[in-house]
């Protein structure tokens, strides 16, 4: 009994993690680095899922439930990226603070200018959100439009910290906007560069970069490479060759290795998001590597 | 006037360039600044136009904008048996009265969904599932509210739901891995309980899942019904469930649970075959308690199914039941008789699919039942003999099951599928089934 008894008091003297004031459920892991870099240890983050997690597919998993169960704040992409597993959280939660329409929900892609909204809305064109592109992070504007609404957020929920949150927002978005001005002048030399992609998931960094896509690797949004695809863009780049084809962690680099090897055009993995790669280990790392990345093939 | 002006401004340059040409450096820094400003400005308005007409085309076009989500599942057979599925039964069990049976020989389509879903306000969240059969009749497979208005970490459903009771029964069946239910689905579940009631659950606030959960149901269909519950106020059927889940790293999610269901059964009727050959209906009433356990582990390698995953899911089902067996309700065959009646019998299925390339699965499943002990008064007392009640001669069914599937998008499934199913005392059954399965409109979220 006394070693139980003493084991009680063990237990208890064990030091506990500083309470944060706000627990944030990020749905893609560059939303969990906004949040950190606008609340720091006020915070609590987790994201659903890793860089190398593919944000359209992965499965409403019962420790997802569990973590949203306790979010004051949700956010994520939006646009539908989320559609085949962020519902079920939703409604399973038991937690009224964070569904659609409450201050505790944030769905990012509503809040900057969405790129191929598509006209037509048919599923044999693949599948497209028809609310637009949701994998908006890769331009810097919109890390910059959404860090506003993250930091508004916050104060809002929680306004005994406001003033840490209103610092730390204007910190931060001092030191985006300069990193914004060298990585604009840093990716000056990728403008007008023809660009082969996995996914349409590079769209908006290709639309600040002033890039230009002439190619990717999935038939159609959604549906892995096929053979026939595949040769046919082998053929394509043979006549009008790209400077580089892209892919993400998430993606397997196969099809990329065959167009690279046959079109004799280099590849280059993007970190695509936070963790991606080992020098995206915070936002301004990710726009570093991803333009650094692009530079080295781009000689 | 203004020529004067530039003029004296002319011949001021002249006279006093140092001063000047600073005023000049003044000028310009201003007028660039202007400049600068109304770049911005139209930088700005096309910002804000291009907003607007990115805004425009993803509005609405009408008022469907508010209607619900809608999505139409479409789904048909080919089956080659070896046995007529229209004589399908389990031997060693009680019929359940349920759609049981495996689909017909030939062409067939399978029950087509049509599902609704949406936010009815801030509060709650509707949803209607009607499943129209290949026979032209329209059933309602689920229509329920679910509170989104609650918090720490409750949820009410009312309404007509799948029951929590064990893993497969609340996934719709276009959701399965296989084409057909479990045999311990059928026997104990009538292939599949869905109940008119009220369901309570809790989430508990803890690192990893845990959840609680209660069902308060009429118990329209088997093991209560169809009698069960249907002139009663309260309720004919309870199920109580309890899950705990989390991960094993990235790769690995797991969930087990346990779940119990008790119901009353008053009359459940089923029809057998007596030693006379005469066809006779027989009915139960009593107490029927189901525990069912049942556990998932799902692999996908830095949780990213697209390439490699692997599912292994489980169940086992046990199941007593004591009260009174009356025989040949009707007075067809020997004359109506009563006695008692007490039944423990269990079974279980386990199966692995395997997603060994991207948009192809493979999958083996593997079914037992055990018929258990039974024992009937009617019988033991030699009123009757045991080849009144062939149905429940004591049998242990067991099936084998292979599967393969292509998924050449999100939305759509070709399966073809074996089984060699011992269902029958005596008939083993060869059964081959190619199934598509499709989903149209809106883009349903599946459970774990």
């Amino acid at each position: 009994m006394n070693i139980l008894r003493n084991l009680f008091l063990a237990l208890l003297c064990v030091p506990l993690p500083a309470l944060a004031a706000l627990n944030v459920f990020a749905c893609e892991p560059e939303w969990a680095a906004l949040a950190q870099e606008l609340g720091g240890d006020k915070l609590s983050v987790v994201s659903a899922i890793t860089a190398r997690s593919d944000p359209h597919r992965i499965e409403a998993r019962p420790s997802l439930i569990a973590r949203i169960r306790d979010a004051n704040l949700v956010i994520c992409s939006g646009s539908e990226l989320e559609v085949g597993w962020l519902p079920l959280l939703l409604t399973q939660s038991g937690n009224d603070r964070i569904q659609p329409g409450s201050p505790g929900f944030i769905e990012a892609s509503q809040f900057v200018i969405k790129l191929e909204v598509p006209k037509v809305i048919d599923r044999a064109l693949g599948d497209i959100h028809p609310g637009g592109n949701p994998h908006i992070h890769l331009d810097p504007r919109n890390i910059a439009k959404v860090a506003d609404v993250v930091s508004a957020r916050l104060m809002e929920l929680d306004g005994a910290n406001a003033a840490t949150y209103k610092s730390r927002g204007d910190d931060f978005r001092r030191r985006w906007d300069e990193a914004s001005k060298r990585w604009q002048q840093a990716a000056a030399p990728l403008k007008g560069v023809p660009i082969v992609v996995y996914h349409k998931d590079f769209s908006y960094f290709i639309n600040w970069a002033g890039m230009r896509e002439v190619g990717s690797l999935e038939p159609k949004p959604g549906i892995p490479p096929t053979p026939t695809h595949l040769a046919e863009l082998v053929e394509r780049m043979k006549r009008a060759p790209a400077k580089v084809v892209v892919y993400s962690p998430y993606n397997s680099p196969a099809a990329a290795d065959f167009l690279s090897q046959r079109a004799g055009i280099p590849k280059a993995m993007m970190p695509f998001t936070v963790g991606g790669t080992p020098k995206a280990k915070d936002l301004f790392g990710l726009f570093d590597d991803t333009i650094e990345r692009l530079l080295a093939v781009n000689k | 006037m203004f020529r004067q002006m530039w003029c004296a401004a002319a011949l001021a340059v002249a006279m006093l360039p140092a001063y000047a040409q600073d005023a000049t450096r003044e000028e310009v820094r201003k007028l660039k600044q202007q400049v600068d400003e109304l770049d911005k400005r139209v930088q700005d308005a096309e910002n804000a136009a291009a907003q607007a007409s990115a805004q425009a085309s993803s509005r609405p076009q009408s008022e469907s904008a508010l209607n619900p989500a809608v999505s139409v599942i479409l789904n048909g057979v080919y089956g080659n048996l070896q046995r007529d599925p229209n004589t399908y039964h389990l031997n060693g069990f009680v019929p359940t009265m349920g759609e049981v049976s495996p689909p017909l020989r030939g062409f067939s389509i399978g029950e087509s969904e049509l599902a609704f879903a949406a936010n009815v306000d801030h509060l709650f969240r509707g949803t209607l599932i009607a499943s129209i059969t290949p026979e032209d009749t329209v059933g309602v497979e689920e229509a329920y509210i679910q509170t989104l208005g609650l918090s720490r970490g409750f949820t009410v459903k009312a309404g007509r739901f799948f029951s929590g009771v064990g893993y497969q029964n609340q996934i719709h069946a276009h959701a399965w891995d296989f084409t057909d239910m479990s045999l311990a689905g059928k026997v104990f579940l009538g292939n599949q309980l869905n109940d008119d009631g009220v369901q309570i659950k809790w989430v508990a606030p803890l690192p990893f899942y845990v959840d609680l959960g209660a069902e308060f149901a009429r118990g329209r269909q088997f093991p209560a019904g169809p009698e069960g519950g249907q002139s009663k106020n309260g309720w004919g059927a309870q199920t109580f469930f309890a899950h705990i889940g989390g991960d094993l790293g990235t790769s690995h999610a797991w969930q087990v649970g346990l779940s119990h269901l008790r119901t009353n059964p008053r009359d459940r009727t089923f029809d057998d075959s007596d030693s006379t050959g005469t066809s006779v209906t027989n009915s139960f009433t009593g107490t029927s308690r189901l525990w069912v356990v049942d556990g998932v582990l799902k692999w996908a390698p830095d949780h990213n199914p697209t390439y490699n995953n692997f599912k292994l899911q489980g169940e086992y089902f046990r199941r007593s039941e004591n009260g009174d067996l009356t025989y040949d309700t009707a007075g067809a065959s020997l004359g109506t008789m009563t006695d008692a009646y007490s039944s423990r019998q269990s079974g279980w299925y386990l199966q692995g699919v395997y997603q060994f390339l991207p948009q192809w699965r493979a999958g083996y499943r593997y079914d037992q039942l055990s018929a258990g002990t039974t024992s009937a008064g009617l019988v033991n007392s030699g009123a009757l003999s045991a080849a009144d009640f062939p149905t429940l001669n004591p049998y242990n069914p067991k099936r084998h099951t292979a599967m393969i599937d292509w998924n050449p998008s999100e939305f759509s499934r070709i399966r073809l599928q074996f089984a060699r199913d011992y269902s029958r005392q005596n008939e083993p059954d060869n059964q081959v089934f190619l199934q598509y399965i499709v989903s149209l409109g809106a883009h349903g979220a599946h459970r774990f």
